[in-house]
């Protein structure tokens, strides 16, 4: 069986909650304040971040539970994760139609009759509620949670095969992905499409994030570490970086080669493009030789507010969402003025880490002082 | 974003007047619609003198009510047109319906392209497909289907993207398909008229407020008024004569 590593990796917490916070202000419809957010510098944006190491948490996770207490005690636990996301799920969805129906109420302009079309599902909502409980009908912003719990639903027998040939299950993730491109696969969604997230191409980063937990990111250290790599990964970053530019400079497009804008575009986020792979792959490489895992920053006061996140990851999430439609219906109702864009963008994530610093709080006085290596499944509720 | 509209503000005034009789409130948007690829057939047709156009769209290329059709951009098109380009005889036709997605309007674009005989294709689409969550896939084929059947007939084409709402920002989830819009038109080296980045810039400048609750069509009018001129000079941009002289004819 592959080893599991004994003390959890703070990089992993940091950087689950800076894609955290990242999409909290993506999240938000015409926030000035995104521009600051690396999905407008290349390929790959905070999602990749966020579903890898949801990947790599619940194999650390899971997977120990697993081996201490078997395949059954630790797919019952993986399930019940499941259930706890579909109710953030279904509670999010409460949120989203409060604001529809406000929306509905308080909005009549010529220009828009189109636009308000959108709020029509209200005049049918036995509809519209049953396929959202059915994870079919997923409002803006709210894809991740869905593939999440697709994602865990379907990750006890992928774990049981990572403990035991991880390179197998590596190689069955990847003819899935593999196939889903050959065959288009995905699932359907109300009342039209597909999901925005195809579990099947997403599942790829999941299983590559709890391959790497389980052993595989030692075994790639070398790689991981080689001049070559950095380079390559380095390159590969700047050519991102010039392709980006081209989408805010037109005048920069002439010089993207026509042969290799045919080629990349679209870059498809749906089905997770392998271009948007690489670039995370890339900026992984970086991160990791940058950030040393016994980087005495990481223990510090700076990375506290990210990495308490990070921890709280499911909970975080969700509040991030809810802030992003608050924050919109403050652009939208109070101000839309730059200063009211960074304000808004400030306290949100103020906000989400307030929160977190509670429900650490909770965990501590639930739990009474433990170490945290000591505790079982440390982090547990947040894989 | 902001600041960068006020520089984009300053250098088109300090560029000086593009046109005297584009409305101050239109003008601040016009660099938006510079620098588009050229259009061909349409400065052939310009070159005899006519200019048929076919406008295809769904509900944002219509206002309601009585006189609405007068105030749409399309109308606002035809006659900036004529305006802008004294002595070309232009004509316009219009297949604009509510809600149809961008393979519905591609169901009918044959029969219109017969009809109506366009040398300029003007398609409005995505704002539907967003708000139906079509596959986005099927979306691009869409355009991809359009532009070769216009093309086919002899038309060249403009595509519109979808308009700036704020209000309903946050519920349609615009951005994939406004992306695709955008490299398909760049695919295809097509005009697209970003009327997102357009409202967009208006709403930033306080030039209108697209938050207000009302019926009355004065503003809205005002929009389609501007959208309207800067199609026309996104167009007489795109067809002017080359220099050297001499734009490839049909």
């Amino acid at each position: 069986m592959a080893p599991v590593t004994a003390e959890r990796d703070l990089r992993l917490d940091l950087f689950r909650g800076l894609a955290l916070w990242l999409i909290f202000l993506d999240h938000i419809p015409s926030n000035a304040v995104s521009w600051i957010t690396i999905r407008n510098y290349g390929f790959s944006d905070a999602t990749e971040i966020f579903v890898f190491i949801s990947g790599y948490t619940a194999a650390f996770v899971y997977g120990r539970a697993m081996r201490q207490n078997g395949f059954i005690v630790a797919s019952a636990r993986i399930l019940k994760r499941s259930w706890q996301i579909y109710v953030a799920h279904v509670f999010l969805f409460a949120i989203y139609l409060a604001e529809i129906a406000y929306v509905a109420h308080s909005f009549d302009n010529p220009l828009y009759t189109e636009e308000m079309g959108v709020l029509d599902f209200l005049r049918n909502p036995d509809v519209t509620i049953i396929q959202a409980l059915l994870l079919k009908f997923k409002p803006v912003n709210m894809d991740v949670l869905p593939l999440y719990i697709m994602l865990l639903v379907g990750f006890s027998p992928v774990l049981w095969l990572l403990l035991r040939s991880p390179s197998t299950a590596l190689i069955a993730s990847a003819a899935l992905y593999a196939l889903m491109y050959k065959f288009g696969w995905n699932i359907p969604a109300y009342p039209n499409g597909v999901w925005v997230f195809n579990p099947f191409a997403w599942q790829l980063l999941f299983v590559f994030g709890a391959w790497c937990a389980l052993g595989g990111a030692k075994r790639l250290a070398a790689v991981v570490s080689s001049r070559i790599t950095v380079a390559l990964a380095a390159a590969y970053l700047a050519f991102a970086f010039f392709v980006a530019m081209t989408w805010y400079f037109p005048r920069a497009a002439a010089l993207l080669p026509h042969i290799i804008a045919d080629n990349i575009y679209p870059i498809d986020k749906t089905n997770l493009d392998i271009l948007r792979i690489l670039h995370f792959l890339s900026l992984a490489v970086i991160v990791v030789n940058l950030v040393p895992r016994d980087w005495p920053v990481l223990r510090s006061i700076w990375c506290e507010p990210a990495i308490i996140c990070g921890q709280h990851s499911l909970a975080i999430f969700c509040l991030g969402v809810f802030l992003a439609f608050a924050g919109h219906f403050v652009f939208t109702e109070v101000s839309n003025r730059l200063l009211t864009h960074v304000i808004v963008s400030i306290a949100g994530i103020a906000i989400m880490v307030g929160a977190a610093a509670v429900l650490s709080w909770y965990k501590n006085i639930e739990r009474g002082p433990r170490p945290p290596a000591a505790r079982p499944g440390f982090a547990g509720g947040d894989a | 974003m902001r600041r960068r509209a006020a520089v984009l503000l300053a250098l088109t005034v300090l560029a000086g007047p593009v046109r005297a009789d584009m409305p101050a409130e239109c003008r601040v948007a016009r660099h938006l619609v510079d620098d588009t690829p050229r259009l061909t057939g349409t400065a052939a047709a310009l070159a005899a003198k006519r200019l048929n156009v076919l406008v295809l769209g769904a509900g944002s290329s219509v206002l309601p009510g009585k006189g609405g059709e007068n105030l749409a951009y399309p109308e606002r098109l035809r006659v900036a047109l004529s305006e802008e380009m004294p002595g070309i005889k232009v004509t316009l036709a219009t297949d604009v319906t509510p809600h149809r997605t961008a393979t519905a309007m591609v169901e009918s674009l044959a029969t219109d392209l017969g009809k109506a005989k366009p040398d300029l294709l003007v398609w409005q689409t995505g704002t539907v497909d967003a708000m139906q969550g079509i596959d986005p896939d099927q979306f691009n084929q869409a355009l991809d289907k359009g532009i070769g059947i216009a093309k086919a007939a002899g038309a060249d084409v403009v595509l519109i993207n979808a308009q700036y709402s704020p209000r309903t920002e946050s519920i349609i989830a615009l951005g994939n398909y406004s992306e695709i819009m955008r490299w398909v038109a760049a695919q295809h080296e097509i005009p697209l008229f970003d009327r997102f980045a357009v409202m967009r810039l208006w709403a930033d400048l306080g030039t209108f407020d697209f938050f207000t609750v009302t019926k009355k069509l004065d503003t809205a009018g005002r929009v389609h008024d501007c959208i309207g001129r800067l199609l026309a000079a996104l167009v007489a941009e795109a067809a002017k004569p080359e220099v050297p002289p001499g734009p490839g004819g049909k």
